[in-house]
């Protein structure tokens, strides 16, 4: 460029001012160049890419928080809720937005009733806390409390009382295991369903029992509130809400105050109360003792709590009306009579029962060692004699009998809403070899026709075996109420048949059977049913009444009532309850209390008394001491107590008027039923 | 002439001071909205600023040539020795430091390296016979006088203000009429030692934002942030822009730094792409003029000098422009008369200065009309 070719270049001044004047020109000229570009540049990003850059700076400003939707009802048939959402007052701070932290804490702890051990926390809470952190001050505030807190919102900057709902369930550990509860979804149940209210604070899913079972319909729309935040998080403005959609309800067609009853009245037990509808196969009540209180579950449980249901022996985190299997023991006399009679066995034909049956080389004893004398059909079901259907099985076989167990609903899953049933055993031949590789051997049968061996059944079939024998109908059960009335195949046995049994099993209770005192307090109704009392280890070991509470045998009873025209059938079963004694008074009071409210909450309010309270009092109890025993404090849950939730509990029956009455033909009018029945025998005794 | 305006003030060089105003002024508005609507705590102090620095050019309009010749290497050295001083802070302080604290002033001595390493060049080459132009000896002296505060700044580390210091006086040199095959050469080798200094001589959050700025949205929330916050800043704002203190990126924190490097990010929200031309124009009308100075000067001690000032704000202006819109890395170039930051607007009022003076030989002392 400059002139430069020669070894020499000569450079003037002229030369220099004529090379500035050319440089400065393309110095010029680039600078303007990149005037341009830059003027292009910008253009291009301010109106070509506009429209995305307008979005991701709307994207920046406003932050879409979910509202999370308040969760569908679990209602009683009658319409009471057994799960609903309490309204949950709380009220946070966020320490960059007070003005005068000492002021405004000292105001929220006059107006929240805060003691001076918890302002002092508060204060260092709100010390330590950096930005737009809130810091929680309460919750789980009554309506007052808050009311109060919103009201004085102008003089305090920073405070924000917050309403949500938490989930209530007002019976607690009575509903425990048939409900459910609920809790924040887990990261497991986030990748199956990528839902991001499943990751919206405060939400909870169902997480067991009906309300994993209906999630999804009682999940409803989740609200959104948009808010500009800045880039730090804090919230600058609220722009708008859409409110959320509640979840649709669900009515079961549990009754609510009968599960309450009977949860309550297996007191110290360990077992599980099912009663059915005969006519619709409704489950009116599936309880399972002891249990956990599903609010404490849907609260968060803690470390202690959970451990003390973990290690306890009775399982109380076991379902035990669908996951229990207990030998059904002589309640299947009933049934096993229908299978010897569809075999053409006249029922008048009887057996001498000395005490025991030689089978084989092995003699097989009755369960009454002096024996029952000469046995008919009748006899043997009432009384229970074990000889008269030792004899006759071995004539009849195996396989007609398995195969009218299952008929009766033995070894079958029903359809219902639930998260798992165990289904158990009826042992036939084929069976036994296809498990064990051996034949069916003579004393299998034996041992079969009185629930014992292989034979496994849980409470649920027993209900429905219960409720089949009472209607002929293979009636199916159950748990939702969809308005219409089921109708049920008729299970062909004969009407003579049928009314046979049922006299039998009335006579269990009403003549001269094993369950005398399982009669029912009234004149006009009464009760049938069939005892039923399952080994748990051989005689050698416990004599089964006494000892070690697991070497005690299960007590069973199934029922329905009145005997006559039966509309409720069921089946209670005690764990270790040391034999049939533990489980039939249960049933007695059960069904008394579905007469006659009052009078059966009389006899449940004497038993508590001796047992220290409800239910839900005593895990209360029961909680504090382990916690103790942990070494961990423990504060009392506060206690909810607005009214309107108290309809599920067994008082609420009880009470002279029914707040709501959704009545459905199964229902009963209480008024008229039993004002005269005669006093009760209360003594619990086995009469085995 | 015969203008009821006085003569002292109509012979300002209003066609520059007009928009440097108006830019001034729409500055201090950009930096009211940064503030959240107030005039505390950038508007105010930006105009006193600007006041302040304006009577410090207007007194520096007075200066005579053979003074500013005789001040260029005094004015050097005593710069230098701040920037050693600076250097010797940082050591006994056990830190990196830019600044010096002499009393209330908070001074950063590589800004004032700025005018001055363009004032020694052009100094240097006005001295120097023309003969020696193709020779080493207009070289070497000068690349020293260039390295050594560049060298000192670049371990302060300041990477975006040694290269200010490196592009003013290789300007000078350009102007001054070195042989180009210098230059070529000089590029050449830049190309090939450009990847070996960006791996060896860089450090780590430099090289990061080497490579952010050639893919922003690979680390969105890292040190592409900014890019990326400020390109949406300039691109939500569209033709006409959000508004006057209606700008969501700004106000609600978004963009970093709105009222210092990405003020033209948070001017663009606002007024858009009118905004955006109008500062580019209005740079492009005062470095027009600065250019013209240059030109119309008749010695070369002047030409240098001016020219060298126009390239110093040039670079500003682009390096910070080019920044923002996501054309250059992140290198913390404030954008003169609008960024918010004493020692920005002090240097760029120098050079504005430096200017005006020049302007006022070049009246005093019309080149003559043969000297082409």
């Amino acid at each position: 460029m400059l002139f430069g070719k020669k070894n020499r270049p000569v450079v003037s001044t002229a030369t220099l001012r004529n090379a500035y004047d050319r440089r400065s020109f393309v110095i010029g000229t680039m600078g303007a160049g990149v005037g341009m570009l830059l003027a292009v540049r910008m253009g291009y990003i301010a109106i070509a890419e506009n429209e995305k850059y307008a979005t991701e700076a709307e994207s920046n400003r406003v932050n879409l928080s979910l509202i999370p939707p308040r969760r569908g009802w679990l209602l009683d048939r009658h319409g009471a809720p057994l799960a609903s959402n309490r309204a949950d007052f709380r009220v946070d701070l966020i320490p960059d937005r007070l003005t005068n932290p000492e002021k405004t804490i000292n105001t929220l702890g006059e107006l929240l009733g805060l003691d001076a051990a918890a302002l002092a926390e508060l204060k260092d809470k709100v010390g330590d806390a950096r930005g737009f952190q809130p810091v929680e001050v309460g919750s789980g505030l009554d309506f007052s409390q808050f009311a109060a807190v919103s009201v004085r919102l102008p003089e305090m900057p920073g405070v924000v009382p917050q309403r949500g709902f938490s989930r209530f369930y007002p019976t607690g550990p009575a509903v425990g295991h048939l409900v459910g509860y609920v809790g924040p979804a887990s990261a497991e149940e986030y990748e199956l369903d990528r839902n991001p209210l499943l990751i919206t604070p405060g939400y909870k899913i169902g997480k067991d029992g009906l309300e994993k079972q209906f999630e999804v319909k009682l999940r409803g729309v989740p609200g959104a509130r948009r808010v500009e935040v800045t880039a730090s998080g804090r919230i600058v403005r609220d722009l708008d809400t859409r409110e959320d959609i509640q979840g649709n309800p669900i009515k079961l067609t549990i009754d609510g105050p009968l599960q309450d009853y009977a949860a309550r009245r297996l007191g110290l037990e360990s077992g599980s109360v099912v009663v059915m509808d005969c006519a619709t196969g409704d489950l009116l009540c599936m309880a399972s003792m002891p249990s956990f209180d599903p609010n404490s579950f849907s609260d968060g449980i803690g470390r202690v709590e959970y451990s003390m249901l973990s290690q306890d022996e009775r399982v109380p985190l076991r379902n035990k009306v669908l996951k229990g299997l207990y030998p059904p023991g002589s309640t299947v006399k009933p049934m096993v009579s229908m299978a010897f009679m569809k075999e053409g066995l006249d029922p008048e034909e009887s057996v001498f029962c000395g005490g025991g049956l030689r089978v084989g080389n092995r003699v097989f004893r009755c369960w009454k060692r002096g024996g029952h004398g000469q046995v008919n059909m009748a006899k043997g079901i009432y009384q229970s004699c074990d000889v008269y259907f030792y004899h006759f099985a071995q004539r009849i076989g195996m396989d007609p009998i398995a195969l009218m167990a299952r008929r009766y609903g033995m070894g079958q899953q029903f359809p219902l809403p639930v998260t798992s049933q165990f289904y158990g055993t009826v042992p036939d031949p084929k069976w036994k070899m296809e498990k064990y590789g051996q034949p069916w051997a003579a004393f299998d049968t034996v041992n079969a026709t009185i629930g014992q061996g292989y034979m496994l059944a849980n409470p649920l079939q027993l209900a429905v075996m219960a409720t089949r024998l009472a209607t002929a109908k293979e009636v199916m059960p159950r748990l939702v109420l969809d308005g219409k009335k089921p109708r049920f195949r008729d299970m062909g046995v004969s009407n003579e048949h049928e009314l046979l049994i049922r006299q039998a099993m009335s006579d269990v209770v009403n003549g001269p059977g094993t369950a005398g005192r399982g009669r029912l307090p009234f004149d006009d109704i009464k009760i049938a049913g069939k005892t039923g009392t399952a080994q748990v280890v051989s005689l050698a070991k416990s004599d089964g009444k006494s000892g070690p509470w697991k070497y005690r045998d299960h007590g069973l009873f199934i029922f329905f009532a009145p005997f006559d025209n039966p509309r409720y059938a069921g089946a209670v079963v005690i764990e270790h309850g040391g034999g049939s004694g533990a489980a039939y008074p249960i049933a007695r009071d059960v069904m008394t209390f579905l007469f006659d409210a009052q009078k059966g909450l009389e006899q449940l309010y004497m038993l508590e008394k001796q047992w220290g309270g409800t239910a839900q009092e005593r895990l209360a109890r029961k909680y504090a001491t382990f916690a103790a025993q942990a070494g961990e404090a423990v504060a009392p849950v506060p206690r909810r107590d607005e009214e309107i939730f108290d309809r599920v509990d067994a008082e609420a029956r009880a009470a002279a008027q029914q707040p709501v009455t959704q009545a459905t033909d199964a229902a009963i009018n209480r008024s008229d039923i039993g004002d005269s029945a005669p006093p009760s025998a209360p003594q619990d005794g086995a009469d085995e | 002439m015969n203008s009821i305006v006085p003569a002292a003030v109509a012979r300002q060089p209003w066609q520059m001071l007009i928009p440097l105003f108006v830019l001034v002024g729409f500055g201090a508005a950009v930096l009211f909205s940064a503030a959240g609507g107030h005039m505390q705590p950038f508007s105010a102090s930006h105009i006193v600023r600007f006041g302040v620095f304006l009577l410090m050019a207007s007194i520096m309009v007075r200066f005579s040539r053979n003074f500013v010749k005789f001040a260029a290497f005094p004015a050097y050295g005593g710069v230098l020795l701040l920037l050693l001083a600076v250097e010797a802070m940082g050591a006994m302080g056990g830190g990196s430091q830019r600044w010096l604290n002499i009393g209330p002033l908070v001074l950063q001595p590589s800004e004032l390296m700025k005018p001055v390493i363009v004032l020694v060049m052009a100094k240097f080459y006005a001295t120097l016979p023309s003969g020696m132009i193709p020779t080493w000896r207009a070289l070497v002296p000068a690349g020293a006088l260039i390295a050594v505060p560049m060298g000192l700044v670049l371990v302060q580390p300041d990477l975006g203000t040694a290269l200010a210091i490196g592009f003013g006086g290789a300007l000078v040199m350009f102007l001054a009429g070195l042989p180009m095959r210098w230059f070529v050469g000089a590029g050449a080798a830049g190309a090939v030692l450009a990847p070996l200094a960006f791996f060896f001589g860089l450090k780590e959050y430099q090289q990061r934002r080497v490579t952010t700025f050639l893919d922003p949205e690979n680390d969105p929330l890292g040190s592409g942030y900014h890019i990326m916050q400020s390109k949406i800043a300039i691109g939500s704002g569209g033709f006409s822009g959000k508004g006057f203190n209606e700008g969501s990126q700004s106000h609600l924190n978004y963009l970093p730094e709105p009222h210092t490097d990405f003020v033209f990010a948070t001017m663009a929200e606002e007024w858009g792409l009118l905004g955006g031309l109008l500062v580019i124009v209005i740079f492009g009308i005062i470095l027009r003029w600065g250019l013209q100075v240059a030109k119309r000067s008749n010695d070369r001690f002047s030409k240098l000098l001016a020219a060298g000032m126009v390239g110093t704000i040039f670079f500003y202006v682009a390096i910070n422009l080019m920044m923002v819109m996501g054309l250059a890395p992140v290198v913390g170039i404030p954008l003169p008369f609008m960024s918010h930051g004493g020692s920005s607007m002090m240097t760029n009022m120098i050079c504005i200065g430096t200017l005006m003076m020049v302007n006022r030989w070049n009246r005093e002392s019309p080149r003559s009309g043969l000297s082409g």
